[in-house]
């Protein structure tokens, strides 16, 4: 029997217009910085390019353009006239997808299958969501005339970085607020490139400004007392210390922070397609997804066929090139995101839970993990409880609908769940006792611009989507 | 049929009740599910030397196929010939797997491929339909045998299986398979008879236990014919009859694959679903006829580097 | 007239008052303060009207555990049920009229009239949420028309249980507009009342007590603010906090307290409690459950 290996199928990296060099964008323009920071290809640690890194006058710079642009122009402009400047954002993200998926999957080390049919596409489709909602506020049950807050800090993470902009941007925009936004420090490349998209759009200088930077530019954004409102998305370590810090100040905040997902399977669910919500659940994008279904509760009659059919599955999976179209698990996005899974993986091994993981060459250079499931893990284990944000799964079992709800909640975390059953009642019943603020029923890890996202408890609070989304954006 | 459905009542061949417990005791399908799986998988890319590789396999894996009411022993011997020898400017592009006619032009075919790998097929059963008496449909088994199809293709009874007469269609299939003898069966569910693919993986559980050897989409006279989410899910009933049983079965899918991509694309699907294993025309056929010229036409175009034309090709 | 404590006692044929005893109320029962601590509520002008039961962090503590046991009775119940429920109470706060009026007036110093006319307006704005129970689903959820073969639909969902520093200036209808939209969202409620004007919250207590409101739905601790407010703040098992009744100098620290485990910080004030409350306060302690469905055969 001969075997049939795919042979590479790499998309060109010229496509991604990369430069060597990218400057912060602010009051319309872009320029250099004092300092600078390398981002670096994760799946080679070869640098792409040279960033500007935002200080503290380049934050009060962008303050200061984005309050005068929100005084003078943005807050002032019919909402008519603001959906036509986010429409064109939109379909100038379409026009420029393909530049803008390569650029991602080398900036962040994630599949181009998954920047190309998934990241770009939905943050096109965020931008055309709330483009349509600038001149209907008045019917968002937002109460009578809605208001914009002023000037929004944004500050996103490195796991979907055009995509969490939009979400930020997005309705941020059609409220009539205008942004400062702080992409991650290792994925910035792309929210530079919005920002060009921005200018292209002839929007007004100033209304959205990008400020690369690492944990410190973020502070002194978070912190600057010219803004009106913080959106952040991240750990939430960092979500709580954002809390102190504006503590006592009249800015408001959303946050969207971690999750511990439980992902459960009941005996009969249908399979072959819980797998599939498996896979996809806890190896999409590396597992650096907040919502992952990191932990798999498989009711125990079924626990060993559906352990053997995943693993058989993983077997198929290909890890390697994220620019290869025919890649599933890119690199994981930063040496130090890399040993923070070395490290809960090992307290894994160390408490007596059972690795598993396909046989899968990891390159050589570059920050890999391999796609992992522990079994006989217990609810006590910190691979159970913290979130590891990496291609490792968790599996749990459990007896009874009760027992599964008990163990599902059993967390401090409340971002998302999956339940998986043919039984449409149980469906329901299990939905209403997930203290989740996403359920995923016979699906895991979709994704809609109409579609309210966001957590209990300390996965954060407010709304990214659908109509609740824009209340993060308005007075009321 | 009343004689018939009496009959059903009554102790057959496969204890009914039985059988109805296990085929809804199989895990159901979720649809939406299904058909994203198959398109993610239809996101394959295959280039280069994959390419010419899935390309040829693709050609041998063909069940070259004409039925219409119209085939007369001309058309047959020419499809023979077709089938032999798929690209006379080629000599590497290997013969097909088999030819597939109606019984009454088996043994035109027989003669004209003798001495060749190439096999003979036939349909019976009183294809497509299968709406004959069992008597009939058996000695219509019978014939193709007789006149020398090494393979037969039978259609199940698709009004019995969806009015859960589940044992009625599981006898008939070990009849026929009897009747086969040394001959190889196809089972043919229909699958756009079927409705919903929960039917699929039942019909298609149901086919494998009574003694198909392969179990096959559709006739080509209905439509939908094969899609890739039935492909995926009788591919995921192939692999878990291997796992129960330790026997490797086959699937065929037939009806509307025209295109040398569609091809490519299922051997993508049998290689990730059911396994390397079953990329083999011993256990994955595709059922079609003008599907061969354009795979002929892409491996030209992989070997030249020239896009290739239709008149480049023979028709038959 | 049970608050008013008369200087001399009165003559000999005059009857002599039996006198309340304001306790806590936690978990349905009035208990007083585990502490065993009092402190003396005095009217507008100086004049002792009561000792209160001076709650400690302990009784704190006690009434989250009894709010938190009540989350799933009350969170679980109808709509309609908790709707009903609602509205009974509303009826008892009319039978007990009288004694609102007296306590609200020799609370905050207002006329006669003034204090029927607040309670009037306590009694209508409970009744305002109670009858939102089985609609605010339908005003902030509904059906999302994703790309795709899903059925996708959110829906609000209470928050849990609620930290409630109740307005310190008006002792019932502020009270009571802090309070009924934390239980008509589904939500259990932890109160801190009004430090000088506490005692139409205990009667408030008397009227849920005998009400068919759960025990522990709402808890109602009298005491210092100060004292408890940190301590409801940085509590892990509180879900949200309302600061309405917080001093300038301490909301500061109770916000950064409240970070501890992400608490949904609502940061009221005291305002005009007669104006229309709009939802925000309802929406303030909901959350939005989203949940997907493929849509298939």
């Amino acid at each position: 029997m001969t075997t049939w290996e795919y042979a590479p199928a790499p998309e060109s990296r010229d496509t991604a217009g990369l430069r060597s060099s990218y400057g912060m964008f602010i009051d319309g323009a872009f320029t250099g910085g004092a300092a600078t920071f390398k981002s670096v290809n994760p799946a080679d640690e070869e640098v792409l390019a040279e960033v500007a890194e935002a200080g503290p006058a380049d934050v009060d710079r962008a303050v200061t353009a984005a309050r005068t642009a929100y005084d003078r122009f943005w807050s002032k402009l019919p909402g008519r006239e603001r959906a036509k400047y986010i429409f064109r954002i939109a379909r100038l993200i379409q026009e420029r997808a393909r530049e803008l998926a390569v650029l991602e999957s080398l900036d962040n080390g994630k599949p181009i299958k998954e920047s190309r049919d998934v990241d770009i596409p939905l943050a096109a489709a965020h931008f055309f969501y709330y483009a349509g909602w600038a001149d209907k506020l008045e019917y968002a049950g937002l109460g009578p005339g809605p208001r914009p807050l002023g000037v929004a800090g944004q500050v996103i993470p490195w796991n979907f970085p055009l995509l969490m902009a939009s979400w930020k941007l997005a309705p941020a925009l059609a409220t009539g607020n205008t942004c400062i936004l702080k992409p991650a420090e290792t994925t910035p490349l792309t929210a530079l490139v919005l920002a060009d998209i921005c200018r292209q759009a002839d929007l007004p200088p100033g209304v959205v400004n990008v400020l690369p930077g690492a944990g410190a530019t973020g502070q002194a954004l978070v912190e600057h007392p010219g803004i009106d409102k913080v959106a952040f998305t991240g750990s939430t370590a960092v979500g709580k210390e954002i809390l102190r810090k504006i503590a006592g100040t009249p800015k408001s905040v959303t946050l969207e922070l971690g999750g511990k997902a439980a992902n459960i399977i009941f005996d009969d669910a249908p399979i072959d397609q819980a797998v599939e919500g498996i896979v996809n659940g806890i190896f999409f994008n590396q597992g650096h997804v907040c919502c992952a279904g990191s932990r798999l509760l498989l009711q125990e009659s079924i626990a060993d066929e559906v352990i053997s059919s995943l693993k058989r599955r993983l077997k198929t999976l290909r890890l390697g090139d994220p620019l290869d179209k025919n890649t599933d698990i890119g690199a994981i996005n930063s040496a130090e995101q890399l040993a923070r899974i070395v490290e809960l993986t090992d307290a894994g091994d160390a408490a007596g839970a059972t690795r598993w993981s396909p046989e899968c060459a990891l390159p050589d250079r570059g920050y890999w993990f391999a796609p992992t499931v522990f079994t006989d893990v217990s609810q006590s284990h910190r691979i159970a409880r913290e979130e590891i944000f990496g291609p490792v799964l968790s599996v749990l079992t459990f007896r009874t609908p009760a027992e599964a709800v008990d163990k599902a909640n059993n967390t401090p975390y409340g971002l998302s769940a999956g339940i998986w059953t043919d039984k449409g009642s149980r469906i329901l019943w299990m939905a209403q006792r997930m203290r989740a603020g996403v359920v995923w029923a016979n699906t895991f890890n979709r994704f809609d611009p109409t579609s309210p996202f966001g957590g209990y408890q300390e996965s954060g609070f407010g709304r990214e989507g659908g109509r609740h989304g824009l209340a993060a954006y308005c007075a009321h | 049929m009343v004689v018939e459905s009496a009959r059903d009542d009554a102790p057959a061949g496969v204890d009914a009740q039985q059988l109805r417990r296990t085929l809804f005791g199989l895990s159901g399908v979720d649809q939406v599910g299904a058909h994203a799986r198959a398109a993610a998988l239809a996101t394959r890319s295959i280039k280069k030397d994959a390419k010419v590789w899935a390309l040829r396999r693709a050609v041998q894996m063909i069940d070259l196929t004409t039925l219409e009411g119209a085939d007369t022993p001309g058309k047959v011997r020419a499809l023979c010939a077709k089938a032999q020898r798929p690209d006379p400017a080629d000599p590497t592009v290997p013969p097909v797997a088999a030819v597939c006619v109606y019984p009454d032009l088996v043994e035109t075919a027989v003669t004209a491929l003798r001495g060749s790998p190439v096999a003979v097929a036939s349909v019976a059963t009183a294809f497509p339909s299968g709406r004959a008496s069992p008597a009939t449909r058996l000695a219509d088994v019978g014939d193709a045998v007789a006149a020398g199809a090494g393979e037969i293709d039978m259609v199940i009874d698709r009004g019995a299986f969806l009015v859960g007469r589940f044992n009625r269609v599981y006898d008939e299939i070990t009849a026929v398979k009897a009747a086969c003898g040394p001959a190889r069966l196809k089972v043919i569910l229909e699958t756009g008879e079927l409705s919903t693919l929960d039917n699929v993986r039942r019909a298609s559980w149901l086919a494998l236990s009574a003694g198909a050897d392969f179990i096959k989409t559709s006739t080509g006279k209905v439509s939908p014919a094969a899609t890739p989410a039935v492909a995926l899910v009788m591919l995921e009933a192939v692999r878990d009859f291997a796992d129960r049983t330790g026997q490797q079965r086959g699937v065929k899918l037939a009806g509307g694959i025209r295109a040398a991509k569609e091809a490519v694309r299922y051997l993508v699907m049998v290689k990730e679903v059911a396994g390397e294993d079953w990329l083999t025309p011993d256990l994955f056929r595709l059922g079609a006829s003008s599907l061969l010229n354009d795979l002929l036409m892409q491996l030209t175009k992989e070997c030249t580097g020239v896009y290739s034309g239709p008149d480049y090709f023979t028709l038959d | 007239m049970p608050t008013e404590r008369r200087t001399r006692p009165g003559p000999a044929a005059e009857r002599t008052d039996v006198r309340k005893t304001y306790k806590l109320y936690v978990g349905g029962a009035f208990p007083r303060s585990e502490s065993g601590r009092s402190y003396p509520v005095y009217d507008a002008r100086g004049r002792l009207l009561a000792n209160a039961s001076k709650a400690s962090r302990k009784d704190l503590r006690d009434a989250v555990v009894a709010a938190r046991k009540a989350v799933s009775g009350w969170s679980e119940a109808t709509a309609y049920n908790r709707g009903q429920v609602l509205y009974r109470v509303a009826e008892m706060l009319e039978g007990r009229r009288a004694q609102f009026e007296s306590e609200v007036a020799g609370s905050e110093r207002v006329t006669a009239r003034r204090a029927a006319r607040l309670v009037e307006q306590s009694i209508d704005r409970w009744v305002w949420y109670a009858g939102w129970t089985d609609k605010i689903a339908q005003i902030t959820g509904g059906a999302n028309p994703v790309a795709g073969p899903y059925y996708d639909f959110t829906v609000p969902e209470p928050t849990g249980v609620v930290g409630v520093l109740a307005p310190q200036e008006s002792a019932l209808l502020g009270l009571i507009s802090v309070i009924a939209p934390v239980v008509a969202g589904g939500n259990t409620a932890v109160v801190i009342c009004s430090q000088e004007r506490p005692l139409p919250a205990i009667t408030l207590g008397e009227v849920l007590a005998t009400s068919d409101l759960p025990g522990g739905v709402v808890n109602l601790l009298t005491g210092e603010t100060a004292e408890m407010a940190p301590w409801l703040a940085g509590h892990m098992d509180v879900n949200a906090i309302d600061l309405t009744g917080a001093a300038d100098g301490m909301r500061t620290e109770l916000e950064r307290a409240a970070a501890d485990n992400v608490k949904r910080v609502y940061r009221g004030r005291e305002s005009d409690w007669t104006a229309d409350p709009g939802i925000g306060r309802l929406s303030a302690f909901l959350e939005h459950k989203t949940l997907w469905h493929p849509v298939g055969i």
